[in-house]
């Protein structure tokens, strides 16, 4: 695919070879000021790419793995963490019935109101409501945790790419590489446990995370520890299990219509090209008798 | 128009309009019998690429202001909304908001092509003068559209380009303000710009009627050059130009599928996955891919000349790098038309086009280091294209030979074999219909 991409044609080959020149450049004149103790750049390390079930063209969701991740996203990470886009009835995209989703829901409490009486009052939750927020308000969410508001994770996984450089933002368009999010939170999760080089300053109440894009610490402690969540499948309760699970689910959340629309895709493109194959017979038939 | 009308009603009620309001006629006579060069390539075929495309993004923009709320409390959630509820809400949004990126590339291509060709040479001045002020029309639209969503990037980005206004001496604050509504951006911003999103694409199909209006008075150019001499030279629009639009349209929409279905975000930015927060800048603040090439241009100007500071420079560079367009025709002092005959002014047209990507590339680079230098580099090539390369080879450059027509041209092509066939060509769309 790549080397397809490559061949593409002469005016991206020249692109090429200048911006490579560049590119080598820049990271030379990079490499000079950059320091091991006082990193510039971040993230630090670029995340690892992780084989996902719906990467590439015909991938789709892995719907057992969906729902290992929402059971580390409700039993871990929306203790901080809201989902204010997704409701509950979305999760029979993870494979639920409706009844299931029902208990689901039943299992949260949201506020409703007013009543007749004029007042607020909480009820259990129904598959039409949204996941409530842990906290009242962002105010509350940013004191309760250190000054620094945990996001919101509707759309974290299409909100967080670690940026791809030349020459891979062009070998992507080629591999249909999109799965920059799902890895970057898979970094970000297993990459606590790690000790800052020699010299480093660690700002108190920060945590060193070299895969985290926006310096070389966060607010965020190490959320999850070996064993913290149960699964029911029987997969490996580790770390990298849960981070993993979590990252594909947090895509779907992000992203819950991917699998119609890679199907679509295919079919759109499949009726193109053959539409293209008739009109350039057309054409070719047309234009037989003159020369041009 | 100009040339005589083949149109002749079959109907009754056919003969009964054409003689009240020929507008059957007049599409007729622009589409159907409307001469064009035999010898256009698939370079041509753009212009019918942007009339889908502008149709296109018309229509989904439609829909999806059905189901937009222009407020800065709704506006982020409402395009969720779009995303996750709407019956192919996401296919909606992903066409619209990939159909912009789609636009300008062919956009980019088109403008290319009437560069790399000499269209903008007389007679076809005006012609190329509505292309440029369709171009401004569609970076207006499309900035004020990526504004609507309300993300962070929408948000810095419109906090960003207004900000150029007020480096205009003595209005410039109040440009601004009139701009924003208020004193930063906000939901008079926010409302204003949908309003004028959804304005001016009417305002550029209006154009586009003048653009191809002005089109069919003075014929297409083609590859060679050399006007039109004689009816051997041309073929009817319909069928022979119709079907290699048709061909382009659809290959263009390959393309155009590819993103939509495979890579929807690859041209956007995912900070706009982030809601705004005027409280958080993001670390770096770039425009969409379309503007690169002008952002790295404003900030390549990081000196004062005289007593014009390095902002107010940079603002003037960057809209002189558009409004230098307008003047191409003039600028152009070769009196060969296509660059198929100008052995230098191919060469400085494919540098040109190459360093165009290049600015691109370096607006996406933060404006620091070695990048800051390449830009003005760059910059300065942009400019010398136009303003010194452009008057001064048509002065020195020795073309080549001119084939005599473009019958000649194209029979010369094709080893002398072949009929010089005007007339089967001209008859055969009625045979072929």
């Amino acid at each position: 695919m790549v080397s397809g991409g490559m061949r593409m044609n002469k005016m991206m080959a020249s692109l090429a070879v200048v911006g490579l020149a560049m590119g080598l450049s820049g990271a030379v004149a990079q490499e000079a000021e950059h320091s091991e103790a006082e990193p510039t750049h971040f993230p630090i390390h670029k995340p690892e790419y992780e084989s996902w079930s719906f990467a590439g063209p015909f991938g789709t969701y892995d719907k057992a793995q969906l729902q290992r991740g929402f059971k580390v996203y409700r039993e871990v990470c929306s203790a901080c963490h809201s989902m204010n886009y997704v409701p509950f009835r979305a999760l029979e995209g993870l494979g639920y019935s409706e009844g299931q989703v029902k208990t689901i829901a039943a299992e949260y409490e949201v506020q409703d109101g007013p009543n007749a009486d004029g007042d607020m009052f909480t009820r259990k939750a129904i598959p039409s409501d949204y996941f409530p927020s842990p906290y009242a308000n962002p105010e509350a969410a940013a004191a309760s945790n250190n000054g620094a508001a945990p996001p919101d994770l509707s759309l974290i996984a299409k909100a967080r790419a670690v940026e791809r450089g030349f020459p891979n933002f062009v070998f992507d368009i080629f591999t249909q590489y999109a799965e920059m999010g799902p890895d970057y939170i898979h970094a970000l999760l297993t990459g606590y446990d790690q000790t800052p080089p020699q010299g480093m300053e660690i700002a108190e109440g920060t945590h060193y995370n070299p895969y985290f894009i926006a310096g070389k610490s966060l607010a965020m402690p190490k959320p999850l520890s070996d064993g913290q969540v149960t699964y029911d499948d029987g997969s490996p309760g580790t770390v990298d299990q849960y981070s993993r699970d979590v990252s594909a689910f947090l895509m779907w959340a992000a992203e819950p219509h991917m699998d119609d629309r890679k199907r679509m895709g295919f079919r759109v493109i499949l009726f193109l090209l053959v539409m293209t194959g008739l009109v350039w017979a057309t054409k070719r038939r047309i234009w037989a008798d003159v020369p041009h | 128009m100009g040339a005589h009308s083949t149109y002749s009603p079959k109907t009754g009620i056919g003969r009964w309009v054409d003689a009240r309001m020929p507008l059957p006629r007049l599409v007729h006579d622009s589409f159907v019998s409307f001469p064009v060069p035999r010898n256009l390539n698939y370079a041509y075929t753009f212009g019918g690429i942007l009339a889908l495309m502008l149709g296109a993004q018309i229509l989904t923009g439609v829909v999806l202001a059905m189901h937009y709320a222009a407020d800065t409390r709704f506006a982020f959630q409402s395009v969720e909304k779009v995303m996750r509820d709407v019956n192919s809400g996401w296919l909606l949004r992903y066409l619209h908001a990939n159909g912009a990126s789609m636009f300008f590339i062919a956009v980019y291509l088109h403008i290319a092509r009437g560069l790399y060709y000499g269209s903008y040479k007389q007679p076809r001045e005006l012609l190329w003068i509505l292309g440029c002020i369709i171009y401004l029309l569609m970076m207006a639209t499309g900035f004020m559209g990526y504004v609507l969503p309300w993300g962070q990037m929408s948000f810095w980005g419109a906090t960003v380009i207004t900000g150029f206004f007020t480096a205009i001496p003595l209005v410039g604050e109040w440009v601004q303000q009139l701009l924003l509504g208020g004193f930063a951006v906000d939901n008079p911003t926010l409302n204003r710009f949908f309003a004028l999103h959804y304005l001016l694409p009417f305002m550029i199909a209006g154009v586009v009627v003048l653009h191809i209006w002005a089109l069919h008075v003075v014929g297409q150019t083609n590859p060679t050059g050399i006007e039109v001499k004689s009816k051997t030279d041309t073929v009817a629009f319909t069928p022979y130009a119709t079907v290699k639009d048709a061909l382009g349209m659809i290959v263009f929409l390959i393309l155009f599928s590819y993103f939509v279905f495979y890579l929807p975000n690859y041209l956007g930015h995912p900070d706009n996955y982030t809601i705004a927060n005027p409280l958080k800048t993001p670390a770096h603040i770039v425009p969409e891919w379309y503007y690169l090439p002008f952002y790295a241009i404003l900030r390549a100007i990081t000196f004062n000349i005289g007593p014009i500071d390095s902002k107010l420079g940079g603002v003037l560079a960057m809209f002189g790098a558009i409004a230098v367009l307008f003047f191409v025709p003039w600028l152009d002092t070769s009196r060969v038309r296509s660059a198929a005959y100008r052995p230098w002014y191919k060469l400085f047209f494919w540098l040109f086009a190459i360093n165009a990507i290049f600015l691109g590339w370096l607006g996406s680079r933060p404006a620091e280091g070695a990048y800051v230098i390449m830009s003005q580099l760059s910059t300065l090539y942009y400019f010398a294209f136009f303003l010194v390369i452009m008057p001064l080879l048509g002065l020195f450059e020795t073309p080549r030979k001119l084939p005599g027509s473009i019958t000649e041209a194209v029979l010369a092509k094709h080893g002398g074999h072949g009929a010089a066939l005007p007339q089967g060509a001209a008859a055969a769309p009625e045979h072929k219909g």
